[in-house]
């Protein structure tokens, strides 16, 4: 349990994907404009992460891995290299079957997610989280903390950005910094700040 | 084929008038955790060059072909296919990069660049011309890459592509690296600078207060 909760601290705070490793950033700084949308996105982005993280782990443990296909009777079979296009695949068929069950059971999550839901596809955050995931050779319970945590800790920093970027407006900046300079530089101080996190030992 | 001008446009323009990261805010996801080391950089932007130039030339080949409705998957298939086979490459040929790089290589289908411009560039323009414009964004990609690489890398270990240039202190030498020029948020601290630099050069760029 205990090795768990490290997982998800971990995952929230001290590897937060969008600022420790750029990850979503496209959204991040397009998006981040209004707290309500951006807490909004980052619901979405929690919810496909914590489930195509673990939906994936166990694709590549049954079909992918080296030997994953013993049970077929394929003991040699090493489908690793075939990664990249299965995971982008198994991302975009979940979205899309979220988007479908969304819209006939919760319409009122569908409606305040709106077009959101679809671009996650093309969230560098997911496809990170999964690459990841594989690299750092998580299990399945692994994987399902390792999703929903960095889930939440995107959520968290994109929240807060949006928060500082409301506050932005009113700011009188020289002109060349205006709008994405200053943005840039503010993830930047955000980034050092969660740093600190990174003293954490646990 | 189009004219000499035209090529050039298409071609260099990207690199700065219209820098893909400075300006259009694409693909930034990957493009600053690869940035501790010139050579991370130069072979992750060499590979986004490559994937963008070629997704963009079968993309517009078939375009004529694709349904729109299922164009994102199309696109997204393509792409991935590209990026396995430059992933397999530099297993095979850098190994020590490809290591390095890890995930990242693997980002490359989700950056925007690539899909941004096979969606607003080669969907509607022929082959040879969406071939040199993917080859152009991935200049600029690199350019941008490689500039902020240098920053990190000279200021951070004091070297370049590894060879010593300012000896540190630990070695002998007088340069106190700066631990921070390694760390994650001084890539967005310095792209954040550049783009003011860029701007303040091209005043049309600003945004609108």
């Amino acid at each position: 349990m205990e090795h768990y909760i490290s997982l998800f601290v971990r995952a929230v705070f001290i590897e937060n994907l969008a600022l420790a490793f750029f990850l979503g950033m496209c959204t991040f700084i397009a998006v981040s404009k209004q707290v309500k949308t951006a807490f909004s996105l980052g619901i979405a982005v929690t919810f496909v992460l914590g489930l195509s993280v673990p939906v994936n782990n166990l694709v590549f443990h049954n079909l992918l891995a080296p030997g994953a296909l013993a049970w077929a009777g394929f003991p040699d079979t090493d489908l690793s290299f075939l990664g990249f296009i299965t995971y982008i695949g198994v991302i975009a068929a979940l979205v899309q079957i979220v988007e479908m069950f969304l819209d006939k059971y919760v319409p009122a999550l569908y409606n305040a997610l709106g077009i959101f839901l679809p671009l996650i596809t093309v969230n560098c955050a997911i496809f990170g989280a999964v690459a990841f995931m594989v690299e750092r050779d998580y299990n399945f319970g692994e994987s399902v903390v390792f999703g929903l945590g960095s889930g939440v800790g995107w959520t968290l920093a994109i929240t807060l950005m949006a928060a500082v970027s409301e506050k932005l407006k009113y700011a009188d900046m020289p002109a060349g910094v205006r709008g994405l300079g200053s943005r840039f530089i503010m993830v930047g101080l955000m980034g050092l700040g969660f740093m600190s996190f990174s003293g954490v030992s646990l | 084929m189009a004219s000499a001008k035209e090529i050039k446009t298409v071609l260099f323009g990207p690199i700065f008038a219209n820098n893909p990261i400075a300006l259009q805010v694409l693909g930034i996801c990957s493009a600053l955790a690869v940035t501790t080391k010139m050579e991370k950089a130069l072979v992750m932007g060499i590979a986004l060059t490559v994937v963008t130039a070629f997704s963009n030339l079968f993309i517009s080949l078939i375009r004529n072909h694709i349904p729109s409705s299922v164009r994102i998957i199309v696109q997204m298939t393509i792409i991935a296919s590209l990026v396995i086979v430059v992933d397999q490459v530099l297993k095979a040929f850098a190994y020590n990069v490809a290591k390095e790089l890890s995930v990242f290589v693997g980002l490359i289908i989700t950056n925007c660049i690539v899909m941004g411009r096979a969606e607003a560039y080669a969907m509607k323009t022929g082959p040879g011309m969406s071939f040199l414009d993917g080859i152009g964004n991935g200049l600029g990609y690199s350019v941008l890459l490689l500039i902020v690489a240098f920053i990190r890398e000279l200021f951070g270990s004091g070297t370049l592509f590894g060879v010593e240039i300012l000896p540190l202190v630990s070695a002998g030498g007088w340069y106190q690296p700066m631990g921070m020029m390694l760390i994650a948020p001084s890539a967005f601290i310095i792209i954040g600078l550049l783009i003011w630099i860029l701007r303040a050069f091209r005043p049309e760029q600003v945004e609108k207060a």
